[in-house]
């Protein structure tokens, strides 16, 4: 269905045509179940542009879940969802992902350069080929994340941190303006570590928005600005000061406490 | 000249194992990278049900009816066994397993019933006879051209317009699929577009290879492509190189020691795995053991 089309849909069904315009994503009463369990529950979200923003919950809390309802790649048993007050379907041009590394073969016979050029693919649209114009995009994307003397290399000879750097080239290349990135800072190395935070800063200082899904509880309040805290329902939300709280965490980790012992801030 | 061509037996043979190896050669490609290719296996097994069906409903053995009725068996097959999978009680490679086997037998015992005295039996359905491809031919203005070669030429036709017009949807897809769902590519349609022609190109492929050789050729030209190139476009390439030359020595081969021609060129596909498996100049086991006896003596112990 066109974008179009979808709206008038909306209108007809009654709904008012535009949902929270001011929040870069929206989301009520989304419920995601898998084989009858649910998975996310009644989660209502707001997140205002231009923040940093963590994603922080125990394992199978449905952090992943949540991003891929958002892109509607996992189809919720109910919910809305708005980015920037528009369907997912209205803006898919200016919303950028990058999934779990792990999720792709990289023995895959491609090149960096090309998949970079991936992240150019929704705005070429069906049948046509990238040509010189998007070769120079993903090149200057690669030099932005430090890549660029590895643009003619095979992916498997990259090492777990060389792929996320390519992986936040494709992302960056798609201009968007909101960012959806899923584990980023999951098994590189330190330098790429920082090197993606001060990317995703920059993001941040030019007015997107920057939703990350992450794992280590000790660097959020030195990365993000603005946090989630979720296990399967949502457990807190807001600035990182006000929610990053020991109670909070308590909340989402339940027993875990191993995990607070080394980053939860003192009560 | 191409009268004389159409006359030549030997050429006839050999075009035929060429086009069935390119055209299962395509989507092979795509099905060995997604890890997908016992799917053609399921395939090309159940469709036997749906050619039964067919011919009993219009009494075509072969034509577009059949080719629209695999395909649609075929995506049967992969619905059927993603409805199983998605159960969450089996696993995906048992699901195909329980799937593929029912609708094969269901297509045998309907064989074995309805059709004793009629041309497809399974003897056919398995192995096919390509040596024979020359005898059944169809009137084409004012040449005589052997069927199978008419229906395999199509079926290539089709499967290289879709692999090149969607060759970027089908590399994003393959590759990663959540992307290319995010970007509104809609990679499962695209797989399953792939397999209704992977299905199609089985049937049209039965009468020259069977179902077991055309595995072989999905399957096997490709895997040997992926040991030989870095680059998806290549490996296309490559793969329908792989599959020509194969039945090009297949044939010579069997001709020699007076075995089946369909049979050696399968054999011919598993030969060319085998070399580039030791002689790829960068994943062959070769290449690997020079490379690593290199590196021993460039680093000091």
């Amino acid at each position: 269905m066109s974008p179009s089309a979808d709206r008038a849909l909306d209108l007809q069904n009654g709904a008012e045509p535009l949902h929270e315009p001011g929040l870069a994503v929206h989301v009520e009463d989304l419920t995601v179940s898998y084989h009858e369990k649910p998975v996310l529950f009644d989660i209502d979200l707001n997140v205002p542009p231009g923040v940093m923003c963590a994603v922080v919950g125990p394992n199978g809390a449905g952090k992943s879940t949540l991003i891929k309802s958002i892109l509607g790649l996992v189809k919720p048993t109910s919910g809305h969802i708005t980015l920037h007050g528009l369907s997912y379907r209205e803006v898919r041009s200016r919303v950028g992902y990058v999934p779990q590394r792990s999720t792709v073969d990289w023995d895959f016979p491609t090149t960096v350069l090309d998949v970079v050029t991936m992240g150019l693919y929704g705005r070429l649209g069906w049948f046509k080929r990238p040509g010189r114009h998007e070769r120079r995009k993903a090149e200057e994307a690669l030099r932005l994340v430090g890549m660029e003397d590895f643009a003619r290399r095979q992916i498997s000879q990259l090492s777990g941190g060389q792929q996320q750097r390519v992986f936040l080239a494709r992302a960056l290349v798609q201009e968007a303006d909101v960012y959806f990135l899923d584990e980023p800072m999951a098994g590189v190395d330190a330098t790429t570590e920082r090197a993606i935070v001060k990317i995703l800063g920059r993001l941040r200082d030019a007015g997107k928005t920057v939703i990350v899904v992450h794992h280590d509880l000790q660097t959020v309040t030195t990365y993000f600005d603005w946090l989630v805290l979720l296990n399967v329902r949502v457990i807190a939300q807001g600035p990182v000061q006000e929610t990053y709280t020991a109670e909070n965490l308590r909340a989402a980790y339940g027993g875990q406490i191993a995990l607070l012992d080394r980053g939860a801030p003192a009560e | 000249m191409l009268a004389a061509a159409l006359e030549n037996i030997p050429l006839m043979i050999v075009a035929t194992g060429a086009l069935v190896g390119i055209a299962a050669a395509l989507p092979g490609t795509f099905l060995v990278l997604r890890g997908s290719s016992l799917l053609s296996d399921a395939i090309s097994h159940s469709i036997v049900l749906g050619i039964v069906l067919v011919w009993m409903m219009s009494g075509a053995q072969s034509g577009p009816l059949q080719l629209i009725g695999a395909a649609v068996t075929g995506l049967a097959t992969v619905f059927l066994t993603e409805l199983v999978a998605g159960t969450g009680r089996v696993k995906n490679d048992a699901a195909i397993g329980l799937v593929f086997p029912a609708l094969f037998s269901i297509g045998v015992l309907l064989l074995n019933v309805y059709a004793r005295d009629v041309h497809i039996d399974q003897h056919t359905v398995l192995l096919g006879e390509i040596g024979f491809v020359w005898l059944d031919t169809v009137a084409l203005g004012a040449y005589e051209v052997p069927r199978s070669l008419l229906s395999m030429g199509a079926m290539c036709a089709i499967n290289l317009v879709f692999v090149v017009l969607l060759f970027k949807e089908l590399k994003l897809a393959t590759f990663d699929r959540a992307l290319a769902a995010a970007l509104g590519f809609m990679p499962g349609l695209l797989f399953y577009a792939l397999l209704a022609l992977t299905s199609a190109t089985a049937v049209a492929a039965f009468d020259a290879v069977g179902a077991v050789l055309f595995i072989a050729f999905v399957i096997v030209p490709p895997s040997a492509a992926y040991l030989l190139t870095d680059r998806l476009s290549l490996m296309l390439l490559l793969s329908a190189a792989i599959a020509t030359l194969s039945s090009i020595a297949g044939y010579v081969v069997a001709v020699l020691f007076d075995v089946s021609i369909g049979g050696m060129m399968a054999v011919m596909t598993g030969l060319f795995l085998l070399l580039a498996f030791l002689f790829g100049p960068r994943y062959g086991i070769i290449a690997q053991a020079l490379r690593r006896r290199r590196a021993a003596t460039v680093t000091p112990a």
